[in-house]
């Protein structure tokens, strides 16, 4: 093989691994796996086992990555009619549908599997995860109803109450709870999508929350869904046995979110709009950390 | 305008100090303290992490002004609540008509200038007390000679509070692009002044 080959080889591989590597939504998969760990870690079990916190990383990052590139394989075809996606590597033909195809199922398989010979429970939530958003959310559901995101919501609650079932070795109520405030906290931050993006959305013919019930109802169901993810959060922060301290600071964060939510209900503009995405995905990386430090 | 990275960085530690002031800072402290320094605080917060989000311009939202006198009126309650015992219900009594007021006239048209004159006065007392009270208590050696850094604190936010009502007046002593530039700093080095002297103060 000439230099001149092998160079070339090289770039492509390079090229390959950076189509995959956003193929995975790192941003995305790395927030669902910070719940993920910090779900283990306020189950206050040994968190310097670095064992379990490498399989707990391992093995959920996998199982996100494999389920979104499934996600990315599916939608294909929608995304090459949307502004906002039609770079992608998918729906731009960068890399081979049925390559993407092949390497979604192996990152799955091998996420899952993982989870299982860790933990039977822990592997079972993992997977009932990526069966919501590849099965239910994507396949079934996406082109049919605006209330898929319900699915794509539950599936994303899934890896907070892997971990800490993973650190418990059971279901607690604690766990649901932290769930249901990352389910609620879904809606906020993907429902000001859609309306940032209705148009591209009424493109592809993807029924959303603006196209099916208008721009009122949306803000409304935004608001609506802060109030109860922010109760959720805060709930569960006791529940944890969270310090006075790291609760009132919970407190703090979680009304910024009701308080952007009200004003864009009340006083709506695209930035404000903008505002509560970024703060939605702040609030909840933040409330992670939270966890963390408290349970360290 | 959107923040350059270093003002991203100055405004990242003022959240971090903030956070750690709300969550630690203030423990062990009454009731009432503990409510005002969150609150004072977490306004803090939560506006340097719009402006980290959202950039300069939401200064330029009419909500900022009411928002602004938050900080200074809950900060400056709880430090008359743990120093001046005997005026503590008439400061509290102050900083709730304080804040009523300057929501009124600003969200009604009031007459002449009562809502400026409503915000001098709000501002005044209330910045004035974060002032001189830490720094009074620390020559008299009633507190630590660090407490006095929660009144220098206290006229870092004055100066910062000043400078925005240059720019919401359109009449600025500093152009936009500089007072823009000094205010992450200014945030910072104020949160830090606070942190600071109820730490070691």
């Amino acid at each position: 093989m000439s230099v001149v080959t092998a160079q070339s080889s090289i770039v492509n591989l390079k090229s390959k691994i950076r189509a995959y590597w956003s193929l995975t939504k790192p941003l995305q998969s790395g927030l669902l796996l910070a719940t993920g760990l910090a779900g283990y870690m306020s189950a206050r079990c040994p968190v310097f086992n670095i064992g379990a916190i490498l399989g707990l990383a391992v093995s959920l990052f996998l199982a996100i990555a494999g389920s979104t590139v499934l996600n990315m394989w599916w939608d294909r075809d929608i995304d090459a009619k949307m502004g906002r996606t039609k770079k992608r590597a998918t729906s731009s033909g960068v890399v081979d549908e049925n390559e993407v195809l092949r390497v979604g199922l192996i990152l799955s398989v091998i996420g899952v599997g993982w989870a299982v010979a860790m933990d039977a429970l822990y592997g079972l939530i993992v997977f009932a995860g990526l069966f919501f958003d590849v099965v239910v959310y994507s396949i079934w559901l996406k082109r049919r109803t605006a209330w898929s995101i319900v699915w794509g919501g539950v599936s994303g609650a899934m890896p907070i109450l892997a971990g800490r079932a993973l650190g418990l070795g059971y279901i607690d109520w604690v766990g649901v709870t932290l769930a249901l405030g990352v389910l609620f906290w879904i809606p906020t931050h993907t429902l000001t999508f859609s309306m940032k993006f209705a148009k591209d959305y009424e493109a592809a013919c993807v029924p959303t929350f603006p196209s099916t019930y208008g721009l009122g109802v949306t803000r409304a169901t935004i608001a609506i869904s802060s109030v109860l993810a922010a109760a959720a959060m805060v709930v569960a922060g006791y529940g944890i046995g969270m310090a006075w301290g790291f609760l009132r600071l919970l407190g703090v964060l979680s009304a910024g979110l009701l308080i952007l939510a009200l004003v864009m209900t009340f006083r709506p503009s695209e930035r404000v709009n903008f505002g509560l995405f970024k703060y939605a995905s702040v609030y909840m990386l933040a409330a992670m950390i939270l966890v963390v430090i408290e349970v360290m | 305008m959107k923040p350059s990275p270093l003002d991203r960085v100055l405004l990242l530690f003022t959240v971090i100090i903030a956070a750690y002031q709300v969550a630690v800072g203030i423990d062990g402290f009454d009731t009432l303290p503990i409510i005002a320094y969150t609150v004072g605080f977490g306004v803090l917060l939560v506006a340097v992490l719009l402006i980290f989000i959202l950039g300069f311009d939401i200064l330029d939202s009419p909500v900022v002004i009411i928002i602004s006198t938050i900080i200074p009126l809950s900060l400056a309650t709880g430090l008359a609540w743990q120093h001046l015992a005997s005026y503590r219900t008439l400061y509290l009594l102050f900083a709730i008509g304080g804040f009523l007021a300057v929501t009124l006239t600003r969200s009604i048209s009031a007459p002449g200038k009562l809502p400026i004159i409503i915000l001098v006065l709000t501002h005044g007392i209330a910045g004035m007390t974060i002032f001189i009270l830490p720094i009074i208590l620390s020559i008299q050696g009633k507190a630590p000679p660090l407490f006095a850094l929660v009144g220098i604190g206290g006229a870092l936010i004055g100066v910062g509070g000043l400078l925005l009502s240059f720019l919401k007046t359109g009449r600025p002593i500093l152009s936009r692009e500089t007072i823009l530039k000094v205010l992450p700093g200014l945030l910072l080095l104020t949160t830090a002044c606070f942190a600071a002297g109820f730490k070691f103060g």
